[in-house]
Order: C-alpha cells, then sequence, then structure tokens
C-alpha cells in the first residue's frame, strides 16, 4: 500500500517534470490570428468582449453575426448610405482589410 | 479520490506538453513556461492589459495586476455623480472577475519601486515581484504644487480636484449640495495636455444643470489656461449660449497661479483674483508617480516616450507603458478609451515577444469619447488612428472621426450604454 503510493507519486513527479521542461503547445497560436484577434478586438470597447454586450445595450452585439450581412453594414456606414452617430465616422479610419477581419473574427464566434 | 486525481492532472499536463514538441511552424508561437506579465494600475489601461494578455495567451502567461483600490472607481461618468444624475454605485465596479473569471493574480498594494535590471518590482508592503514584461499604467500625478498653497488645500479638503474619480468625486458632490442657492462655483483648467480633454468643460455644464434645476441663483465660471475650449469647443459654446445664459461664464487665458484658502480665491498670472464658494482647481499634470521615480518620464519630465508599435518605454526595455501617462502621439487624446485601446495592443504584442512571434506590424487604435451637456444630451468625438511603420506614430486617417452635429438624446443612451460595456471589457 505504500509502496504503490510513492511509486504513484514517482510517476506524477515525473510527468510534472517533462510539463516543467516542455513549452505549452495548447499556448500556440499563429501571428496573424493573434494580429486577428486584437483588430477585432478594437470593437470590443463599446460592443463588449468578443462582442457580447451588456444586457439591455442599445449598442448591438456583434457576436455570431453573418460575415456577409456585417461587412455590408461596415460598407454602409464608411460610404454614408447608413446614418449613424459613430460608425460613419470610424469605419473611415478601417481599411479595407480591417473591415474583413473584424466582419470574419465575430461571425466565427458563436453566440 | 484526491490521489487520483492529482495522477490525473499530472498526465494531462504531460500529454500536452509531449505533444507541444513535436509541433512547430516558424509564424506560430510558443509561451516558456511561466513566463510572467505585472501590471501596475487597475484603471482603464491596466485591468485592460490585464484581461487581454490572458485571454490573447489562451490563459498561458500568468498575469500578475498591482493596484491599491479595492474596486474600479470611473472617471467617464463621474461628472455625472457631481451633477446629480447617477451615483457612486452606478461608476464603480468590482475586480474579482479578473481573478475569478481570467485568472490574474490580484494584488492589492503600491509599488515602491522598479529595478529594470533585475526585471523584479518592489511592493509598499515589502515583498519583491520578478516579471518577463512589466506594464505600467499608473495614470496621472496631479502636480499640485505648480499652484502655490493648492496642495495644504487639497490635503486639508477645501479645495477638491476629483479629477481622480474616488471619495473626491462624492465630496465635490456633497459641496455643491451645501453650497446656498446664489453662490459660485469655479473649475479651473491647466494647459493641454491634461487627462480627458472635455472632461472639465462637461463638469462644468454639469454643474450648471444642477444650479439651473435647484440653484438658480448661482454662477458657474470656466477658468481655463487654454486659449479656446480644447475638445468639442464649438457644440460646448453653442450649448452653453443657448442653455446657461447667465449661469455659465467660460474665460479663457485665465492660468491660476495660487489659491487662498482663507478668502476661498483663486490668483492668476495676469487676472484680477476670482473668488468663488466652491473651487475645484485641476493643476498641471503628469505621468503617475511610480512612472516618474522609475524614470520612464523622459519627455520634459512629464511624459513616458514609447515605441508606439509596442508601447514599450524608450527608456527601459521589457516595461511598457500606457494610458494618461505616455507621450503622445499627434491627435491622441488622454482617455479611458485610448487607454483601453492602448491596453489591447500593448498585451498582443507582449504575447507575440513572449512567443517570439513578429509583434503586429500595423496595429490601430481606435476612440469614442461622450460627454454629457446635461443629463441627457450628449456630444461626442471619435478618431481612429493607425500606426505609421514609416514614421513610427500613429496618424488619424483623413476624413475619419470626427464630432456630433448637435448634442442628443440618442447619443445618451449610447453614452451610458459605452460606458457599462467598456467597463465590462476592461472588467469583466
Amino acid at each position: 500500500m505504500v509502496y504503490t503510493s510513492i511509486s504513484f507519486v514517482r510517476f506524477a513527479c515525473a510527468l510534472l517534470l517533462i510539463a516543467g521542461v516542455a513549452s505549452n503547445v495548447y499556448a500556440q497560436q499563429s501571428a496573424d490570428a493573434l494580429n486577428q484577434r486584437v483588430t477585432a478586438a478594437m470593437c470590443a470597447n463599446c460592443h463588449g468582449t468578443d462582442g457580447r454586450t451588456v444586457e439591455g445595450s442599445a449598442i448591438p452585439a456583434l457576436v455570431g453575426m453573418p460575415k456577409d450581412y456585417m461587412l455590408l453594414q461596415l460598407k454602409a456606414f464608411k460610404d454614408g448610405s447608413r446614418p449613424a452617430t459613430v460608425m460613419h465616422q470610424i469605419t473611415k479610419g478601417l481599411t479595407d482589410a480591417q473591415v474583413n477581419t473584424i466582419a470574419n473574427y465575430y461571425a466565427n464566434i458563436k453566440r | 479520490m484526491k490521489r487520483r486525481s492529482f495522477v490525473q492532472a499530472s498526465l494531462a499536463l504531460g500529454s500536452v506538453s509531449a505533444l507541444g514538441g513535436m509541433v512547430g511552424c516558424a509564424n506560430t508561437g510558443s509561451i516558456p513556461n511561466k513566463a510572467r506579465v505585472v501590471v501596475i494600475g487597475g484603471g482603464y489601461g491596466g485591468a485592460t492589459t490585464a484581461k487581454y494578455v490572458r485571454m490573447l495567451s489562451n490563459y498561458q502567461i500568468d498575469v500578475v495586476l498591482i493596484e491599491p483600490q479595492s474596486a474600479f472607481v470611473s472617471c467617464p461618468i463621474s461628472n455625472l455623480v457631481i451633477g446629480g444624475s447617477k451615483t457612486m454605485a452606478d461608476i464603480t465596479t468590482p475586480y474579482d472577475k479578473l481573478s475569478g473569471k481570467h485568472g490574474v493574480q490580484m494584488v492589492r498594494d503600491y509599488v515602491t519601486g522598479v529595478d529594470a535590471a533585475k526585471k523584479t518590482v518592489t511592493l509598499a508592503s515589502g515583498p519583491s515581484i520578478r516579471y518577463d514584461k512589466l506594464v505600467m499604467s499608473p495614470g496621472i500625478d496631479l502636480m499640485f504644487n505648480s499652484i502655490e498653497g493648492l496642495k495644504e488645500a487639497n490635503t486639508s479638503g477645501q479645495i477638491l480636484q476629483a479629477w481622480k474619480a474616488g471619495p473626491e468625486t462624492a465630496n465635490l458632490r456633497k459641496q455643491l449640495e451645501a453650497m446656498s442657492d446664489g453662490g459660485v462655483f469655479a473649475i479651473s483648467i491647466p494647459e493641454a495636455p491634461y487627462r480627458c480633454p472635455p472632461g472639465p468643460y462637461e463638469r462644468a455644464s454639469q454643474v450648471a444643470h444642477y444650479f439651473k434645476q435647484h440653484k438658480p441663483k448661482s454662477k458657474v465660471l470656466i477658468l481655463d489656461a487654454n486659449q479656446d475650449v480644447t475638445s468639442k469647443g464649438p457644440l460646448f459654446k453653442k450649448f452653453w449660449a443657448d442653455n446657461y445664459q447667465g449661469i455659465l461664464e467660460y474665460m479663457p487665458q485665465h492660468k491660476v497661479v495660487a489659491v487662498d484658502a482663507k478668502a476661498s480665491s483663486l490668483k492668476f498670472d495676469v487676472q484680477n483674483d476670482v473668488k468663488a464658494d466652491v473651487l475645484n482647481v485641476l493643476p498641471t499634470m503628469r505621468a503617475g508617480s511610480i512612472a516618474v521615480e522609475s524614470n520612464l518620464a523622459n519627455v520634459n519630465a512629464r511624459w513616458c516616450g514609447v515605441h508606439y508599435q509596442t508601447f514599450e518605454s524608450t527608456q527601459a526595455k521589457d516595461i511598457h507603458v500606457i494610458g494618461d501617462s505616455i507621450m503622445i502621439a499627434p491627435l491622441m487624446p488622454k482617455s479611458g478609451h485610448m487607454a483601453n485601446s492602448h491596453g489591447k495592443v500593448t498585451a498582443a504584442a507582449i504575447v507575440a515577444q513572449l512567443s517570439d512571434m513578429a509583434v503586429n506590424p500595423e496595429p490601430f487604435l481606435s476612440n469614442t469619447c461622450y460627454s454629457f451637456v446635461n443629463d441627457k444630451l450628449v456630444v461626442h468625438v471619435a478618431s481612429v488612428h493607425q500606426y505609421d511603420a514609416k514614421d513610427k506614430t500613429y496618424k488619424t486617417v483623413p476624413g475619419s472621426g470626427g464630432v456630433s452635429t448637435a448634442p442628443n438624446e440618442l447619443e445618451g443612451v449610447y453614452a451610458w450604454n459605452w460606458a457599462q460595456n467598456i467597463w465590462a471589457d476592461t472588467l469583466l
């Protein structure tokens, strides 16, 4: 009984040692993915982390918004065809690539 | 039971690590074990950085957030507490979700020293904490000594700043409530740059609205060291002319050099003294004191120069400075929203650097700033700041950004929702 306990502990310690030396694979992501996440995060100040707003927010949630719909709205803000309070001013500051990244990011988050 | 779960946990950790050795890609980073980011200051900048380093590293980088206050009290919306339409509870958010939900280690303390060579910070309570990356987001230091007599008058509680939201916010409200009808409230503004460019004008508007409703014989005086209203000028001035005529008076180019607590008056470099019943004096500002004491304030001994792509100090390696403490890029406001944006760009840069990945070559920052001109109507200013790799700074995009056409109620709703959402994005 005592012997079993000790071997368990030894085995566990050995595993912990391996864990301590190796890097964490689950931390791995591409630089592109990281850049896309921080690009989309620039919307989160108003639209909530990952596009989830507080309950009752008049500022719309972006989480799970279909990409094509969001692209159309952002384009409409940018060309002035959709009236806005701030979004026409914000979208004019974004590149097409950033707009695409943002629409893609929120479309791919599950509600 | 206990033994089995310990072994299972070890197995899980071991197998994932073993897999780690097999995966490799030039464009993919991995984080060394026990990488630690220490963040000084739990405001909009620091709390956002802490949360987003955890999120963007997929919860692999340890984050320690050092903040002396027990809860976050927001500067944005605090003028509405002074005006009487919001309460301290409305602008206060606890820090518990940063630890409970995001695994940020909260340390309630002050930092007394930073050793950039040893990469440690020392706490007021004694212990030192090692860091791989240090993020300084200490906000502003109010230079009370730049105005004769102010330090004593502030310490005694007579002349408040209420520019760092907290007990002084509530106390300034109390002073206004205690003032009899027919009294005068005077707010003085230092030369730009200072924290929250439109803030003093919003505050004056809030007090004018309160007086108009409850103390109609009273007056608001704005004594501004600047040439003109520094933000949303035409919008504020039109609203004042249309709504606060006879209540609010704006006086530019009035630089306060001394206060006389006994006479309750302000002294200027040129003009005659101004007497008021409630004085709200905002002195010249600079980077938060820990940044100054750590020799990071290398621009005019007031602001911290940073490499804008990563917000790493131009003075010390592996120390990033964000928020109101930095030397701003052109047209960049010192605002809570901007500090939140700094925090995200910095968090991503730190995750990239600690993972041996390339840092984002084209970061950008957004800013939206709402000002209440009464309890319901709001005007905003918005901007987008793209990083320019050639000039190594942020530039606003021509044709982007701008202000409201007029104060409106819809933006009053958005402004409150903005506050709730950015508090959640920063802290929850």
